[in-house]
């Protein structure tokens, strides 16, 4: 396969009257992390439901490793291989960790991949393995999102969709998470990752987006980005 | 002692059978936030089926025996069809309202509900006649203790809820299947979000709930043989106290459907018993006030904070 994985086109979304998205374009190349950031509104959130078959696009596409996945169930996109670690975590707080572990696995019946993955989870979160029986409703935030994470690796995913890891938590946290999200993209997975917290997402990704109320309007590599200059004002907080 | 034995016994036999009916209310209510009011109407297309199956086989001659195991045979088959239904109504009535505001799904079960019991009374489906429900269990009397007849028909009745909730409570908590009902049950989107088939889910549980609340049907007239016609008022009161028991343990939460079955199971019948037999429901609707005053979400419902 030549063009990249995940090729978004014209992607229009409404929610009722209001359109929030007005056709926008993105790729993911392969084995590399693209940030989306924008500030709060701007539609973030809005893609990746759509890419994620949960809200239904009125026009445009979305096409994953060539093929179109605009109008599959959310269970068939994620048995392609696109998972989700949603917006505010996800978990299911009255689940044990465990069992939100196992669930990320809900598609797959390979017992032995299963137990291998969950351990690959378990190794970049320890903190994790520490709390397997907890309800996860009792973990902090930042154990939480480290078990959305954790579990939709569990998912074995071609391409991760992040939703705003760093939300809510303190800089030592969000620092561990986005060391993690490199390695797990080092080791091979492909990631779309959203973020608020720009200064960060373009620190560990290759290419960054900027979506300012439902346009894409900057598109480069993340390092050229972090340095230019309506980048910096916006989103950067400044000088 | 032998009126303490026997309400004891009653309440059991009772209550169990609340809490099978109660299930569906709560299971479906987990899974889809509404109350599907044609769930009674299953337990008496359970009863009444069961009843047209057995008229067929020729077991509600006068004299006739049914075979050791008919009766079972007939629970299985009546739930299997119990279930097929419940699994329609959701496919053709429910599912197109996906999204729907709450009101019209609630108005839609009303009118499937009144649907089920016009046709149930046609004279070519159950007609508009009570009839007598032969005994398809095996009975003898087991033991008398304290003047008290312990009846093998109660206890295969009583046996036959209680493995059902248990076979139900190791389906639910203890399976992938069961698991993944849970996560439908918490949210559907983020249950999507791992790759559930959430529709299936979703006809699974209408289906699991039908099934229960049809054994409920054919137990039930086995302990009360004298069937009412489909569209009768003392079915409905029924199917309503089976709400009332899955509202008091909690709506949504199964273990809780289970406990306030038993629950209006004891108050109805220890209260007809000591206090007077005329005001058994409104010890049950008293309850229910009770338990909405002072835990609004149900003994064993989502009250507790659970912050996201
Ligand atoms: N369910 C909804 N109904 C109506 N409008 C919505 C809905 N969800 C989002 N919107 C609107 O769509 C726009 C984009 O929202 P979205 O949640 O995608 O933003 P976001 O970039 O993720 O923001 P944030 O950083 O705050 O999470 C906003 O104007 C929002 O008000
Ligand atoms: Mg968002």
């Amino acid at each position: 396969m030549n063009g990249p994985l995940l090729s978004v086109r014209g992607l229009t979304v409404r929610y009722g009257a209001i359109e929030a998205l007005h056709g926008i374009d993105l790729d993911v190349p392969e084995g590399r992390i693209v940030t989306l950031i924008g500030s709060n509104g701007a539609g973030k959130t809005t893609t990746l439901r759509t890419i994620s078959g949960l809200l239904r696009a009125s026009a445009g596409s979305v096409a994953f490793a060539g093929e179109e996945i605009g109008e599959l169930a959310p269970h068939e996109i994620v048995k392609r291989g696109v998972v989700q670690a949603p917006e505010g975590r996800g978990i299911f707080p009255n689940m044990s960790v465990d069992e939100n572990l196992a669930l990320g696995a809900f598609t797959r019946s390979d017992s032995a991949g299963i137990a291998a993955d969950r351990e690959r989870s378990l190794a970049l979160f320890p903190r994790l393995r520490e709390r397997l029986s907890q309800s996860a409703g009792t973990l902090s935030g930042g154990e939480q999102q480290m078990l959305a994470i954790a579990r939709a690796l569990l998912a074995r995913p071609r391409l991760l969709l992040l939703d705003e890891p760093s939300l809510g938590l303190a800089p030592q946290v969000v620092a561990t998470i986005f060391r993690i999200v490199r390695e797990i993209n080092a080791a091979g997975t492909t990631i779309l990752l959203v973020e608020q917290n720009a200064r960060m997402a373009l620190s560990v990704s290759h290419v960054g987006c900027v979506l300012e109320v439902g346009r894409i309007v900057l598109r480069d590599e993340a390092s050229a980005l972090a340095k230019s200059d309506s980048v910096r004002r916006a989103y950067l907080g400044g000088e | 002692m032998t009126k303490l034995l026997q309400t004891a016994m009653d309440a059991v036999a009772v209550g169990s059978l609340y809490a099978l009916i109660a299930l569906g209310y709560t299971m479906v209510y987990g899974v889809l936030k509404f109350i599907n009011f044609a769930h009674s109407d299953i337990f008496v297309l359970g009863a009444w089926s069961s009843f047209a199956m057995a008229a067929a086989l020729g077991w509600t001659k006068a004299g006739a025996t049914p075979p050791l195991l008919g009766g079972f045979a007939i629970l299985l088959a009546s739930m299997a069809f119990c279930a097929a239904a419940g699994i329609a109504i959701e496919r053709f009535a429910y599912r197109p309202l996906r999204g729907a505001p709450r009101l019209n799904v609630l108005i839609t079960a009303i009118g499937v509900s009144l649907l089920l019991q016009n046709v149930g009374q046609l004279p070519f489906v159950f007609g508009t006649q009570p009839q007598r429900m032969p005994q398809l269990l095996p009975d003898r009397v087991l033991a008398s203790v304290a003047g008290v007849d312990l009846r093998l028909v109660d206890l295969i009745g009583a046996g036959t809820a209680v493995a059902l909730m248990l076979g139900l409570e190791a389906l639910v908590f203890r399976t992938k299947l069961g698991r993944a009902m849970r996560a439908v049950s918490w949210d559907v989107k983020t249950a999507a979000l791992m790759g559930i088939p959430v529709d299936r889910v979703v006809a699974f549980t209408f289906g699991l709930g039908s099934a229960l609340a049809a054994a409920a049907g054919l137990l039930y007239a086995m302990k009360y043989p004298g069937l009412n016609q489909p569209a009768h008022a003392t079915w409905v009161l029924l199917g309503l106290k089976a709400f009332v028991a899955a509202v008091v343990g909690g709506i949504g939460n199964i273990r809780g459907a289970m406990l306030g079955g038993l629950l209006i199971g004891a108050v109805e019948l220890f209260g007809a018993a000591y206090f007077s037999p005329h005001l058994r429901d409104l010890y049950v609707f008293t309850l229910l006030i009770l338990v909405l005053l002072y835990r609004p979400a149900g003994l064993l419902g989502r009250a507790a904070v659970e912050k996201v």
